[in-house]
């Protein structure tokens, strides 16, 4: 019975980091129904500039904040650069997101190598506290993953429905032409939700390094949750993309505890299973 | 006609090419092709880009593996008479599988969706050792035997590999024609008007799904017998992503263009480290791609025919499929 | 490094311009030299140079040509490369590859070209030399048993471990290290209550972590690279303090310099390996020191595939020398003198191989030590000489125990 709590917790755990890494993809989508395959290697980018930062200044924080900043700025530069020039050819920026998403994983293969890395926690951070209800050692970054997922969940939505720019986003979801016509400066608010979209993806990159570890290939581990979990919880919606992270995170932990062998399969069933009944997802609006 | 002119050109390189030429390159080319047209037939007559005609590939690469000779003592050996209509049975029917499931979908939906069951698929094969023998998968699948050596060796694969990929595109302009690929069409262009019209959409679906099942089983087949094995390797990311960047060269509104697609990128890959350092081939083939995603979003095929066109005159009539 | 890849290229590309005049020897090498691996398949390929620079780049005469292919361990990219090799430059010899499943398909594809000898790099799978073996793959050093060899008798015995479990990546290769493992240690009267396989590539462990019995005197994890980071980070922030025995890949390098929060936990830990940095044999020694020299921005000391590689390139070089460079017979004067080769192998032993052309090798049990700067490393503590690939088994016996696999061997 305590391994069953102890799973449904590192379930939650997960579910929090795969909250993180998929908010942003799902933000992206939501206003330019653009599908960014570029968000995994954001995301890693965002890990390497955290790991890197951390180990030179010492300073977590100061990298989870670096991360985030690093991969915000590419993101707001391959919207600039590459994906505004297609804006409305959603097909073409996936495809252009892909090539991209080759081209920044060979580059930090070439900067930081194929090493495994691992973002050093502050000690408030690091080790496990006794949960004496289960009589066991938890991890505190993991419960502390938990607590940030809350936060920037919370203030995501609280920045959506009641800031002005969160206003204008949600304008722009429901209705582009409108807002152009209005004479919203479009352009830009797109960027800016590239950079908010990858500011989230290399914070989780951060956190995933420093819960987890961080290596080629993470970029399209997390791409891949972070598809499933938009597709399964709905595309567009914060409350989608934390719904979603919820059932693949507990999914994925009950499968690794209970049925080792297929853990990495059970996910995907579930999202088939999901697009089968309800095809844009638990809490998607339908797709036109 | 014009396809006389590519294909007795084609029939008679291996008199001129060594075997690493002949097999390496252009076998390779038109397999890799074959299982890109499937795509591109999909990209061009659904509207759907489908991130999963690997898998469908593997699967009946698998079949022909499980029921036929392989060295790993898993399966159930079959006659080839049966194995081979089977192992493209199954790649149909698991194309409708897909469709069904990827029916209501379009765009960039669809591409999640087929790239999440490629993905499942891929994991499903490293764990599953009773029907897939897990991460090792099969080796030793040797191809039917031809007089003294097989239907792999070199020279004749190539020529079987020739008549598949010209019976495949023969097959999708066929297709296209019929009235369930007008129906296949009409589901592209106006999916809503058909559904007015108390047409399902369904089945137009699937079909289009089963037949690409076809084509991409097709080359399946022939890549196991090239490969003389199938893991889960064949059908992982990679080749995946391999399939996708040769279609997008060939240009996805351009069928026929896979194989102009797939001769790039097998050049590429095998020549690429005589010109840079292999640790950044990635970094070519993506920037390769970005460019022409960018710069000729109908790859090089239509590039091609443009230029063509310009050379002439602006002469020659197009001609749209 | 660059300027050498470079003049490899070139030597191929002139190579694949005219055919080799019959002063030339072509040598193909495969590795990994892209993704993740580039690092170790690098490694593997200043083995190969080393070996040739030992012989004088030459050989009776016979100018040596080094073609360099890289796969990207999948087994049918060792193929297309291997194919490259043999039908495109006029490769006769191979040397590679470099992981397992690429083993094993260079074996088959072995067959189709009886004119052309492959050595094996470091791939180390089991049956690519002991089950069907090929007459025509060699392997100049031992497969995954091989490498854990020492290590079950000294945990049981040594450390008087009673009861393990084994946490190990879902494959062939970490099958095989579970075999080494457990052949010795329920040997010696040990069990193993579970086993947890896990797929490649998972990151998050901690409901493994949480699974493992609390009853075990020690876990055997047999996890590559980040898999064991993740692990271990995972299983130290739990709270747990059981000892670690580790698997060849797993007290890598990569591992030992990640400076992650489990590194105190590590110290002590057991390992198997065919390879240890800082031996002090002098012909280690020597060995690492050439390659220091010749490799200033290499790696801090040869790793486990410019070993292998090396041993590979050496094989080579020494059946050349053999038949004067000829090997217009197809090779086979040539594998007649490789089966029955010796000679002195980087750590000091004898290599020569069994009847199915597989090393009999020398292995070390290891542990991790802090080094002076506070810094992990490694410390042999034991040297396994003569390892056969049964481990010391009779050969019908080891066999009809069956391949490998989730549940072989078993001792609960």
């Amino acid at each position: 019975m305590t391994l069953f709590f102890v799973v449904t917790l590192n379930g939650l755990t997960l579910a929090a980091l795969y909250f993180l890494a998929a908010s942003g993809f799902s933000l992206i989508f939501g206003l330019m129904r653009t599908v960014n395959m570029a968000h995994g290697a954001l995301l890693l980018l965002g890990g390497y500039v955290g790991w890197s930062v951390a180990d030179a200044t010492g300073l977590w924080a100061l990298g989870v904040l670096a991360g985030g900043l690093a991969a915000a700025l590419a993101g707001a530069m391959v919207q600039i650069g590459v994906l505004g020039w297609m804006q409305g050819d959603e097909l073409r920026q996936t495809l252009a997101s892909i090539a991209i998403s080759i081209i920044l994983a060979d580059l930090m293969l070439w900067i930081w190598g194929g090493n495994t890395y691992q973002v050093r926690t502050p000690d408030w951070l690091s080790g496990g506290v006794r949960l004496e209800m289960l009589g066991i050692g938890y991890a505190k970054v993991r419960i502390s993953l938990m607590i940030f997922a809350l936060v920037v969940g919370v203030a995501l939505w609280l920045f959506i429905q009641k800031t002005r720019i969160g206003a204008v986003i949600r304008a722009g979801v429901d209705d582009q032409q409108m807002l152009r016509a209005l004479g919203y400066p479009i352009n830009k608010i797109f960027i800016l939700v590239f950079a908010m979209g990858g500011m989230l993806a290399g914070m989780a990159g951060v956190i995933a390094g420093s819960a987890l570890s961080i290596a080629p290939g993470t970029d399209l581990q997390f791409l891949l949750s972070s598809l499933v979990v938009v597709i399964v919880g709905g595309m567009g919606s914060v409350g989608g993309a934390a719904l979603g992270a919820l059932l693949i995170g507990l999914a994925e932990q009950y499968g690794l505890a209970y049925a080792p062998t297929y853990a990495a399969v059970v996910t995907f069933v579930i999202m088939v299973f999901v697009l089968a009944v309800r095809p844009q997802g638990l809490l998607g609006r339908s797709e036109k | 006609m014009k396809y006389l002119l590519i294909l007795i050109p084609m029939a008679l390189l291996p008199l001129v090419l060594n075997d690493f030429w002949l097999s390496q390159v252009l076998t390779r080319a038109l397999i890799m092709g074959t299982i890109a047209l499937s795509l591109s037939f999909l990209a061009t007559y659904l509207g759907v880009v489908s991130f999963a005609q690997v898998t469908l590939a593997g699967v009946a690469g698998y079949a022909i593996a499980y029921f036929g000779p392989n060295t790993v003592g898993v399966g159930v050996p079959l006659p080839l008479i049966v194995t081979i209509p089977l192992a493209l049975i199954l790649a149909m029917a698991a194309g409708a599988m897909m469709g069904y499931i990827a029916r209501r979908s379009r765009g960039i939906y669809a591409i999640m969706i087929t790239l999440a069951i490629g993905v499942a698929f891929f994991y499903f094969t490293r764990q599953n050792y009773v029907l897939f023998n897990g991460f090792t998968g099969f080796s030793g699948v040797i191809a039917p035997a031809l007089g003294e050596g097989n239907w792999g060796d070199p020279k004749p694969l190539y020529f079987l590999s020739l008549i598949v990929a010209a019976i495949c595109v023969g097959l999708v302009q066929g297709f296209v024609r019929s009235p369930l690929g007008l129906a296949v069409q009409a589901v592209r262009d106006a999916p809503g008007r058909l559904l007015a019209l108390g047409i399902p959409t369904t089945l137009p679906i699937v079909a289009a799904f089963a037949f690409s099942g076809l084509i991409a089983g097709s080359g399946g087949i022939l890549n196991v017998w090239f490969q003389e094995r199938v893991s889960s390797f064949s059908v992982g990311f990679g080749p995946i992503i391999d399939i996708l960047i040769i279609s997008v060269i060939g240009g996805l509104r351009h069928p026929t263009g896979a194989f102009v697609g797939a001769i790039v990128y097998v050049v590429l890959d095998i020549f690429a480290i005589d010109l840079i350092d292999r640790d950044r081939f990635n970094l070519l083939i993506g920037i390769v791609l970005l460019l022409i995603i960018v710069a000729a979003p109908n790859g090089l095929t239509q590039l091609i025919t443009d230029g063509a066109k310009k050379l002439r005159g602006g002469a020659a009539k197009s001609r749209t499929t | 490094m660059k300027h050498l890849k470079i003049a490899v290229s070139a030597i191929a590309l002139s190579a694949a311009a005219m055919p080799a005049s019959s002063e030339e020897i072509t040598i193909g090498v495969i590795s990994i030299l892209e993704g993740a691996f580039a690092a170790l398949g690098q490694d593997g390929i200043r083995g190969v140079e080393m070996a040739v620079a030992d012989a004088g780049g030459s050989v009776a005469g016979n100018e040596i040509n080094l073609v360099v292919v890289s796969s990207d361990a999948s087994p049918d990219s060792a193929v297309a490369a291997a194919r490259r090799l043999i039908e495109q430059d006029g490769a006769k010899i191979i040397v590679g590859p470099l992981s397992g499943s690429e083993g094993l398909a260079l074996r088959d594809l072995s067959r189709s070209y009886p004119d052309v000898t492959i050595i094996n790099g470091s791939s180390g799978a089991q049956d690519t030399t002991l089950r069907d073996p090929s007459p025509n793959f060699y392997r100049f050093g031992g497969d995954g048993a091989q490498w854990m060899a020492g290590v079950g008798t000294y945990a049981h015995d040594t450390l008087g471990y009673e009861k393990v479990a084994v946490v190990a990546e879902d494959y062939s290769f970490p099958y095989t290290q579970v075999l080494g493992f457990m052949s010795e240690f329920c040997a010696a009267g040990g069990t193993v209550p579970e086993k947890f396989w896990t797929p490649i590539g998972n990151a998050d462990y901690s409901s493994v972590v949480y699974s493992i019995p609390q009853d075990v005197d020690a876990i055997f994890v047999a996890l590559g690279g980040s898999d064991a980071v993740s692990f271990l980070t995972q299983y130290q922030q739990a709270g747990f303090s059981t000892p670690i025995i580790g698997g060849s890949i797993t007290i890598d390098q990569t591992v030992l310099s990640s400076d992650a929060s489990f590194r105190d936990m590590l110290i002590g830990a057991p390992a198997g390996t065919p390879t240890v940095s800082d031996y002090d044999s002098p012909e280690w020694v020597a060995f690492a020191a050439a390659y220091a020299e010749a490799y200033p921005d290499g790696l801090g000391a040869p790793s486990i595939f410019a070993h292998h590689y090396y041993m590979g390139a050496q094989a080579a070089m020494l059946g050349l020398e053999a038949v004067g460079g000829d090997l217009s017979d197809g090779g086979a004067a040539f594998r007649a003198v490789l089966d029955d080769l010796e000679f002195i192998q980087p750590t000091g032993g004898t290599m020569r191989l069994d009847e199915n052309r597989n090393g009999i090798v020398d292995n070390f049990v290891i542990e991790v030590v802090e080094l002076d700067d506070g810094s992990l490393g490694t410390r042999a503590i034991q040297v396994v000489k003569d390892v056969n690939q049964t481990l010391g088994q009779d050969l019908e016996t080891f066999l009809a125990a069956g391949p490998v696999s989730r549940d072989n061997p078993s001792c609960p």
